[in-house]
């Protein structure tokens, strides 16, 4: 990013359109301000994140030794399945939503989102979503145990009867996401301040705008499946079912050319993030920031034409094998310049070591280890011998939770200062990386070896000699799933009391959120600002 | 722009009641569905009509709200800018959810059908029904007593042309009122954007009509096979959004009537003639690939 020199007119609340929160419930309910709607996206995740915690919990629990204790394996599906959809779609991408919300408008300047109104109700559907999501836990034949992929005809003709709130709940949650990526483009692309050409963007606008782009492009079509589910299901369509002339491995199709953009979506803002961080603590300017926005950019146009990459046992024909496995490898070269970034911008950086730049620093690491993993199934003979086992598992958990996660507890630590007006504590920021850390890779670097061992995955009892693996695995779980009760009790903490936070808080932060006082004030900015 | 002071509109009740008739909406939906698929009572249909309610409601609050804020001349360039931005990428989404029917629609008649029928890569499939013969339009379903195919499809060049010709004179009239609209002759603006919404709503009577005549002489219907899935799903949809779209056109010409939209601002007009374009385009690519090809 060039630098920003910022001439900011005064903040003041004198004009009538920019009061102060309303009071009582009313504040967060029919509230259009994007610090509200980005608390409240940022706390929804983190509940959720809880919730689908609890579920990996049980499930590495029943793990824990061969055989069958805690539960039973129907349970064990249900549990599989509703870890996936939460984590993914009540965890992740609200989280990434909220932080849009918080920092965006801060970063380029903006008062507020472009359709502020909007923005309320896109966070405001995903309780009701979750909701139903969730009560089908309690509906006659369970919850949906078919997997988060939901592949037909296991969540068509074999599916329990909740099924169909699952498709509803599919349904609403994907408008919420619709409307939130809408708003997020029109944000970007039309409320800069004077100045802030598209260039000038940080990085972390940057990767939203694409993701955006990328939801609004797949997020219809995910709802289009599901239709179709919904069809076959109950009014006697055949799309999945070949005795009428469909095809199960149709659903594949159109699932996974929504899911493969998915995972981007569920990833690209996190580079945004390190993006930011890494030149904080570097004290330098980010390496390559026009290669960084290109490659992000050439990411996500090559995402679309690689979601075969899932399917490559299923039955295709062979050109189509061939031309998914190398399409999907030709991901790597825009993703290792991105590493390459990363790392040059540290490269003889003024390093230090705050909780943020330790979380970068493991996403640098750890993401860049699920990558090489993505690698190895990206090759479609060595793919037959690891589908649908553990090594697969090993590899998107390594891209999510020190990806995805790390990342976003990274800017919960970065930007923290800047929401509450408190410096951090570092002792238990510290505290809560080491031990993240350390359980993140006792839980998932183990599933490697089990995995390209043959253990299969989803399966709620396995072959004695995965034994010792497991439960190491299990053990490191619950580890990484308790420690973030210290990350809760370092966020309340930060919220409630510390020691005040200049406006600039980390010493090498550049861009305009870090011009304006902390806590930011209510309304950023009532007038535009002006960037040179 | 600079210098200019940001607007952010008021707190406003709508986006959670929305929230809400979504939540009761898709609640209502699955509980009626589940019901009636297992042939039991519920609370479904209420919850559902409640749901219904509820949005109605928000529409015509919604609506009413951001009509007065205009008014007020509350909306700067900035935002009416922002509402177009958004139009456009929702239509774009619309764009991407055809998408996904159409690619179904792709796939079945280029891979699945013809592996099914024992020809190409996955030819062996074939020994699941032997002796089935790849079609298309698909007449002989793999297992005609579970989907028994239909005897005939509907011909192209009857209704559906008839269908095509309305639908694109309805783009063309759309286009003549805004031009009327922009021009301050506001006879010609209501006169066009009327004659829209007769091609609208006789659109729709034929495609009642053609599915009628699916249904109860051609047994084409959503149960036989991937051809009748394919076509209802993609022509329903469509018709469904003709649908939204003639109220919306509707709804302009009364807004007309009441003297709304000047030539310099008529965001909502635009709006919905661009989702009208987008409709009548949705509908070119049915009549070549589901009706024609």
């Amino acid at each position: 990013m060039a630098t920003v020199d910022v001439d900011l007119p005064h903040v003041k609340d004198e004009d009538p359109h920019h009061h102060g929160p309303a009071k009582g419930i009313g504040r967060w309910l029919y509230t259009t301000n994007h610090k509200d709607i980005g608390s409240m996206y940022l706390i929804f995740s983190l509940s959720m994140f809880m919730i689908g915690g609890i579920m990996a919990l049980i499930i590495r629990a029943e793990l824990f030794q061969p055989g069958l204790q805690l539960v039973e394996p129907n349970f064990f599906n249900q549990m599989t399945t509703m870890h996936g959809l939460i984590m993914v779609f009540g965890a992740v991408m609200p989280a990434f939503v909220g932080l849009a919300n918080w920092m965006i408008p801060m970063q380029i300047g903006a008062p507020d989102m472009a359709l502020p109104r909007m923005n309320n109700w896109s966070f405001w559907i995903l309780p009701f979503a979750f909701l139903i999501l969730l009560s089908s836990l309690f509906m006659p034949g369970g919850a949906p145990n078919f997997g988060w992929t939901f592949y037909a005809p296991l969540s068509t003709t074999y599916a329990p009867e909740s099924v169909t709130f699952f498709i509803f709940g599919v349904h609403i949650m994907g408008a919420s996401s619709i409307m939130g990526a809408i708003n997020i483009i029109a944000t970007i692309l039309n409320m800069r301040a004077p100045g802030m050409t598209l260039m000038k963007m940080p990085l972390f606008v940057w990767t939203w705008l694409i993701t955006a782009f990328l939801l609004i492009a797949v997020m219809p079509v995910l709802a289009g499946v599901v239709t179709m589910m919904l069809m076959d299901i109950h009014f006697g369509t055949s799309f999945f079912n070949a005795a009428g002339g469909g095809d199960p491995v149709l659903f594949q199709h159109v699932f996974w050319f929504f899911g493969h953009p998915e995972v981007y979506i569920m990833i690209l803002p996190a580079f945004g993030i390190i993006s930011e961080i890494i030149p904080t603590f570097a004290r330098k300017r980010l390496f390559g920031y026009s290669s960084m926005v290109y490659a992000v950019a050439s990411i996500a146009l090559l995402s679309f034409v690689v979601w075969a990459h899932h399917m490559f046992t299923v039955g295709m024909p062979l050109v189509g094998e061939v031309f998914f496995m190398f399409a999907t490898m030709l991901i790597a070269v825009p993703t290792g310049v991105k590493v390459f970034n990363w790392v040059a911008t540290m490269f003889r950086g003024s390093m230090t070591f705050e909780t943020p730049m330790l979380f970068a620093l493991a996403f640098v690491v750890l993401f860049t280890l699920g990558g090489f993993s993505g690698l190895m199934l990206a090759i479609a003979p060595a793919d037959f011998q690891y589908h649908d086992t553990y090594f697969v598992v090993a590899h998107f958990h390594y891209v999510l939770v020190p990806g995805a996660i790390f990342s976003i507890m990274a800017a919960t630590y970065y930007w923290l200062p800047k929401w509450t007006g408190h410096q951090l504590n570092e002792t238990m920021g510290k505290l809560h990386f080491w031990l993240s850390f350390v359980g993140v890779n006792i839980t998932f670097f183990p599933m490697h070896f089990v995995g390209l061992a043959g253990m299969p995955r989803r399966i709620p009892d396995y072959a004695l000699q995965f034994a010792d693996f497991n439960s190491m695995a299990s053990v490191g779980a619950f580890i990484f799933g308790f420690s973030q009760l210290v990350f809760i009790y370092n966020v309340i903490q930060n919220v409630r009391a510390g020691e005040k936070a200049s406006a600039q808080v980390w010493e090498g932060a550049q861009g305009l959120e870090w011009t304006i006082p902390s806590p930011a004030p209510y309304h950023t900015f009532s007038t535009p600002p002006k960037v040179d | 722009m600079s210098g200019s002071t940001y607007y952010v509109p008021e707190q406003s009740k709508w986006p959670i009641l929305a929230s809400v008739a979504l939540g009761l909406l898709a609640y209502g939906a699955a509980m009626t569905i589940t019901s009636m698929t297992a042939d039991r009572d519920s609370a479904g249909p209420w919850i559902l009509g409640g749901g219904f309610l509820v949005l109605f409601y928000v529409i015509f609050g919604w609506f009413k709200d951001q009509i007065r804020e205009e008014a007020e001349g509350l909306h700067s360039d900035q935002l009416d800018r922002s509402y177009r931005q958004g139009m456009l990428w929702f239509i774009f989404s619309e764009v991407m959810f055809f998408a996904a029917f159409f690619g179904a629609l792709f796939y079945v008649r280029t891979f699945s059908v013809p592996w099914i029928g024992g020809e190409g890569a996955k030819g062996v499939t074939n020994m699941l029904w032997d002796g089935f013969a790849a079609t298309w339009p698909l007449l002989q379903t793999p297992d005609m007593k579970q989907f028994p195919g239909a005897s005939a499809v509907i011909d192209p060049w009857h209704l559906p042309l008839v269908n095509t010709v309305l639908l694109i004179t309805s783009s063309v009239t759309v286009t003549f009122a805004h031009h009327a609209l922009k021009e301050q002759k506001r006879r010609a603006l209501e006169a066009w954007l009327a004659a829209t919404i007769v091609l609208a709503v006789v659109f729709l009577y034929f495609q009642a009509v053609e599915y009628h005549e699916a249904y109860t002489e051609l047994g084409l219907t959503l149960h036989s096979g991937i051809y009748g899935a394919t076509f209802f799903m993609l022509t329903g949809f469509h018709g469904f959004h003709v649908m939204l779209g003639t109220t919306m056109l509707f709804v302009m010409l009364l807004r007309c009537f009441d003297g709304a939209f000047s030539p310099e601002k008529h965001f909502a007009f635009e709006a919905v003639s661009w989702y009208w374009h987008f409709v009548d385009v949705v509908w070119v690519g049915l009549f070549i690939f589901v009706y024609i090809l």
